[in-house]
C-alpha cells in the first residue's frame, strides 16, 4: 500500500529548480473565475433582454432609436471625460452602456432626440465624471439625466407626450395608467394588461412580467441583490394599502399600484444599481422601503404622476448614512477597545 | 469506563454564514498514499518554527545528533522546542528565511549512514497499536509533560504551542474538545490522508488532548468531501464515545471562528478564543503526533507535506523530516513544470509565496502548492462598484471594501469604525471581488499601520 520512494527520481533538470518566471504575491491566489465588474454589467445587459424585447415589440423602431441614441451619447460622453480627466477611457467596463440602456428606457417614445443627447450628457457628466467615474458617484447617473430632461423639457416628456390621437400602434393613444389615475378622466387598463405590458408609457417600464423575469436572472446571478427588490416593493404595497384605506376614492388599487408605472423596472434595474445602494443586507433593505414608500407618496401628493426618479435621487443621497448606520457586528460580537 | 458507543457518522449538515467555494482541486493528491521521503543529505532545522519565542541551539558544530535528539530549546513560557529529524552530524549555524518573511536561525545537520528510513519510518510513525479506553491513558500532567518535551505545536498552519494550549486553567473549564478535519484550504490533502491511511493514532491522541484538558466530549468536525476519512475515523473510534460529524464543504470551516459554532452551537467572541466558550481545538495531524510523543516519547521530527498543484509533474503527499528544503520536496514530486508560476507554502488561499526553494519546511508546513500562469489569471483592477460580494463572502460579518479602501487611503478611524481588527485574512472577500482589489492585502496593510502607531 505505501511504498517508500529510496532513490531520488529522475530530475528533468541539471540546474537549481528555481525558476527565473517564479512570481511573490501576497495571499490569496486564487480569484473567483470569469467574475469581473465588466460581467456584472454584461449581466444587466442580458437580463434587460426581456425588457428591450418588450419596448421592441410595443414601440417599434421609436424604442430602437430612443435607446440607441442614449447608448452612443453615453458612451462618447464616458469617452471624453475619461480622456478630459487623464484615465484612459473605461467604455470596456459597460457600464456606460448599461447607464445608455436604462436612460434610453426610461424615455418617452416621442422623445425628440435631443432629449436623450442632453440626457446622457448630464447622467455620465454630472452624474458619474464629475465624482470621479464608476463607483464613485453619488446618485444613479440615469436618473440623474433623466431628471434634468424632466425639468428642462417639460412638455416633451409630459403626460401628453406620451399620447398621439390617430397613431398607427394602437397603444400610443391611450394615456398612461398612472396619468389616466392622476386625471380620474381615462380608463386605467386591467391588471392583466398592466401586467403583460400592453400599456402605454416610457419604453421599458410597461411590462411587469418583462422586468420580472430579468430581474429574477439578475438576483439567481448574484449580480443585484434581492433584498432591495424584495423590500421595495412590499413597502410600495404597504404604503398604497394605507392610502387605500384612508382615501377611499383613490383610483388606483394596491396592485395597479405594483404594476403600472416604472415601480418594477426600478426595483430591479435602478435601485439595484450597486454603486448607489447600500452595501449590507439590512441596509439594502431599509434603502428599498425608504424607495417603495416614496414612490407611492409622489405619485398620490405630487404633480407628477410617476414618482420613481425622486425617490431614486432622494434615497441615494441618503445611502451614506444608512450606510454607517448598518455596520454590521463582527461575528462573536464587537471586539473589546482597545 | 465510559459507556462504549460506535461514533455515528452524523448525516446533519449545517454550516455558517458567509464563505466561498472554490475549486477544490483536490483531486490532483487525494488518491496518492502518504509516501516517505528518502533521508536528504542535509536538513536545517529552523530555531523558531511556531508562534512564540525563538530556541536556542543545545548543540554545537560538529556534535553527533540521532534522530530525535533535542538541538534546540527555550525558557520562554510561550515556545516550543525542536529536534534533529534525521541523525547525523551538526554542522555550523546558518540563517533562512522561512516562508512568513521570518528571517531565523538553523541547525543544519549533515546525514550520517545510519538512518531510520522507508518501510520502517513509516511503521514507526504510525504503525502499531494505539490504545482507545481511556483507563489505558497516561495521568493529564504526564500528557502535557510529554506534549512539551515533544516541541509539539499546531499542525494546521498557525503552529502554536500545544502544551499552552492544553494547559489546564482553573478558570476556564474545557467542556469540548474539537478536532478539526476539515482542511479546508483547497488543494490539500495531507489531512485526509492522515485520517484515511492512519486513523488510529488521531482518535488516540484526541483521546489524550481530552484528558489533558478535562474535557467531558469529543467532536471531530470533517467536511462532507472527505467521507472516507470520517469513516475511516468512525471506525477507528468504535470503542470510544467520540462524535464524528460531518460538515458542509465550505472555505473557510477549517477556521475555528467557522467550526466552534457549527460543532458547538456557540459563537467565539471577537477578540476571544475557542477557549472563552469552553473549547480547544486541535486539528488532526496534531493529535496524531499527541499520541506519539506521548504513549512513545516520539518528538515532532517528521510531518505530511502534500506537494500539489497544477505546477508539479507528479502531486505526493509526501512524510518528509522537518527541515528538508521546499526544492527537494518539489524534486520527489518530479519538479516543476514549464508553466509553473507561483510556488506557495500552504493552500492558495492563505499560503505565502516562496521567493527561494531553499527555504526549510518547519512543523507548520501543511503544503506545497504550485500554481500555473493559467491557475492565475489575472485581470485589471476597476474601481470598486460596492456589488457588495465581499460582504456576502465575508464569514466574519465585515464589510470588506470598506475596510480596505479606507486603509488604501490613510483613513485609520474609518478603517477601525468598520472593525478592521476583527479580520482573519481568510481571503474570501478577494475571492470574490469583481474589481480585483487586492482587499486581504490592504487590510493587512492597514492592520501592520495601526499596530504600529
Amino acid at each position: 500500500m505505501v511504498e517508500a520512494t529510496n532513490k531520488a527520481p529522475a530530475t528533468p533538470r541539471k540546474e537549481a529548480p528555481i525558476e527565473p518566471g517564479l512570481q511573490v504575491a501576497p495571499s490569496p491566489h486564487l480569484s473567483s473565475s470569469g467574475l469581473t465588474t465588466q460581467r456584472l454589467m454584461v449581466d444587466v445587459l442580458i437580463a434587460l433582454v426581456p425588457v428591450m424585447s418588450m419596448a421592441l415589440f410595443l414601440f417599434r423602431w421609436f424604442a430602437v432609436l430612443q435607446v440607441g441614441i442614449c447608448v452612443v451619447s453615453c458612451l462618447t460622453v464616458e469617452a471624453i471625460t475619461s480622456l478630459w480627466r487623464g484615465t484612459r477611457p473605461s467604455l470596456q467596463d459597460a457600464s456606460a452602456v448599461v447607464t445608455g440602456v436604462i436612460l434610453g428606457l426610461s424615455l418617452p417614445w416621442s422623445a425628440p432626440w435631443y432629449v436623450g443627447v442632453v440626457a446622457s450628457v448630464v447622467a455620465i457628466g454630472f452624474g458619474k465624471a464629475v465624482f470621479g467615474g464608476l463607483g464613485q458617484n453619488i446618485f444613479n447617473p440615469a436618473m440623474v439625466g433623466r431628471a434634468f430632461v424632466m425639468i428642462s423639457f417639460a412638455s416633451s416628456l409630459g403626460a401628453t407626450a406620451y399620447v398621439r390621437s390617430g397613431a398607427t400602434l394602437e397603444i400610443l393613444t391611450q394615456a398612461t395608467p398612472l396619468t389616466a389615475a392622476k386625471e380620474l378622466s381615462g380608463n386605467v387598463p386591467g391588471l392583466w394588461a398592466l401586467f403583460v405590458g400592453n400599456a402605454n408609457g416610457s419604453l421599458g417600464e410597461t411590462s411587469v412580467v418583462a422586468c420580472l423575469v430579468g430581474g429574477l436572472y439578475l438576483c439567481l446571478r448574484r449580480s443585484a441583490v434581492w433584498q432591495t427588490p424584495v423590500s421595495m416593493l412590499a413597502s410600495a404595497a404597504v404604503v398604497a394599502g394605507i392610502a387605500n384605506l384612508l382615501m377611499p376614492e383613490s383610483p388606483l388599487t394596491v396592485l395597479q399600484h405594483l404594476t403600472s408605472g416604472a415601480l418594477v423596472f426600478s426595483a430591479f434595474f435602478i435601485a439595484t444599481d450597486p454603486v448607489t445602494s447600500p452595501l449590507t443586507g439590512r441596509g439594502q433593505v431599509i434603502f428599498g422601503a425608504g424607495l417603495g414608500a416614496l414612490v407611492v407618496v409622489i405619485r398620490l401628493f405630487s404633480n407628477y404622476p410617476e414618482g420613481v426618479v425622486f425617490a431614486v435621487l432622494l434615497m441615494n443621497a441618503v445611502v451614506p448614512l444608512i450606510n454607517r448606520g448598518t455596520i454590521p457586528k463582527p461575528l462573536g460580537g464587537l471586539p473589546a477597545k482597545a | 469506563m465510559r459507556v462504549a458507543q460506535p461514533g455515528p457518522v452524523s448525516p446533519r449538515r449545517r454550516s455558517f454564514a458567509g464563505g466561498i467555494h472554490p475549486p477544490s482541486s483536490k483531486r490532483l493528491a487525494r488518491d496518492q498514499p502518504i509516501e516517505v521521503v528518502p533521508t536528504p543529505k542535509q536538513v536545517r532545522i529552523p530555531l523558531l518554527q511556531h508562534v512564540g519565542a525563538l530556541c536556542e541551539a543545545t548543540v554545537k558544530s560538529r556534535d553527533e545528533v540521532v534522530a530525535g535528539d533535542l538541538v534546540g530549546s527555550s525558557d520562554a513560557p510561550v515556545s516550543a522546542c525542536v529536534h534533529a529529524s534525521i541523525s547525523g552530524r551538526v554542522a555550523k549555524e546558518s540563517a533562512a528565511t522561512l516562508p512568513n518573511g521570518r528571517r531565523v536561525p538553523t541547525v543544519p545537520i549533515k546525514a550520517g549512514d545510519e538512518q531510520l528510513e522507508g518501510q520502517a519510518l513509516l511503521d514507526d510513525t504510525f504503525g502499531g497499536e494505539w490504545p482507545t479506553l481511556r483507563l489505558d491513558l497516561p495521568r493529564p500532567d504526564l500528557i502535557l509533560q510529554g506534549v512539551r518535551e515533544a516541541g509539539l505545536v499546531g499542525m494546521g498552519g498557525a503552529a502554536f504551542p500545544t502544551h499552552i494550549k492544553l494547559a489546564l486553567n482553573p478558570d476556564r473549564p474545557i467542556d469540548t474538545l474539537v478536532v478539526n478535519g476539515c482542511e479546508c484550504e483547497p488543494y490539500l490533502t495531507a489531512d485526509y490522508r492522515l485520517m484515511l491511511e492512519a486513523p488510529r493514532p488521531v482518535i488516540t491522541g484526541a483521546l489524550l488532548a481530552a484528558s489533558a484538558v478535562g474535557a467531558r466530549r469529543i467532536i471531530i468536525g470533517i467536511e462532507d468531501d472527505k467521507r472516507q476519512a470520517a469513516e475511516a475515523l468512525s471506525k477507528a473510534a468504535e470503542s470510544t464515545d467520540i462524535e464524528i460529524r460531518v460538515v458542509r464543504t465550505k472555505y473557510p470551516q477549517g477556521s475555528e471562528r467557522q467550526l466552534v459554532p457549527v460543532l458547538v452551537g456557540s459563537n467565539v467572541p471577537a477578540n476571544g478564543l475557542p477557549l472563552d466558550v469552553g473549547v480547544v481545538v486541535v486539528n488532526v495531524a496534531t493529535a496524531a503526533a499527541i499520541a506519539r510523543a506521548v504513549l512513545r516519547g516520539k518528538p515532532m521530527t517528521h510531518r505530511i507535506v502534500t506537494v500539489t498543484g497544477r505546477g508539479v509533474v507528479q502531486p505526493k503527499n509526501l512524510l518528509a523530516p522537518i527541515g528538508i528544503s521546499y526544492g527537494e520536496l518539489i524534486e520527489i514530486a518530479g519538479g516543476l513544470t514549464p508553466d509553473a508560476a507561483r510556488v506557495l507554502a500552504g493552500g492558495p488561499m492563505m499560503g505565502f509565496t516562496l521567493g527561494d526553494l531553499d527555504t526549510p519546511v518547519t512543523k507548520g508546513t501543511s503544503g506545497i502548492t504550485v500554481l500555473t500562469r493559467e491557475d492565475l489569471q489575472q485581470f485589471e483592477e476597476t474601481s470598486c462598484v460596492r456589488c457588495g460580494l465581499c460582504v456576502d463572502a465575508c464569514p466574519l460579518n465585515l464589510v470588506p471594501t470598506r475596510i480596505a479602501l479606507a486603509a488604501r487611503k490613510g483613513a485609520w478611524t474609518l478603517a477601525e469604525r468598520y472593525h478592521i481588527n476583527a479580520c482573519m485574512e481568510c481571503g474570501c472577500c478577494a475571492y470574490q471581488c469583481p474589481a480585483q482589489i487586492p482587499l486581504v492585502q490592504l487590510i493587512r496593510m492597514g492592520k501592520a499601520h495601526l499596530a504600529a502607531a
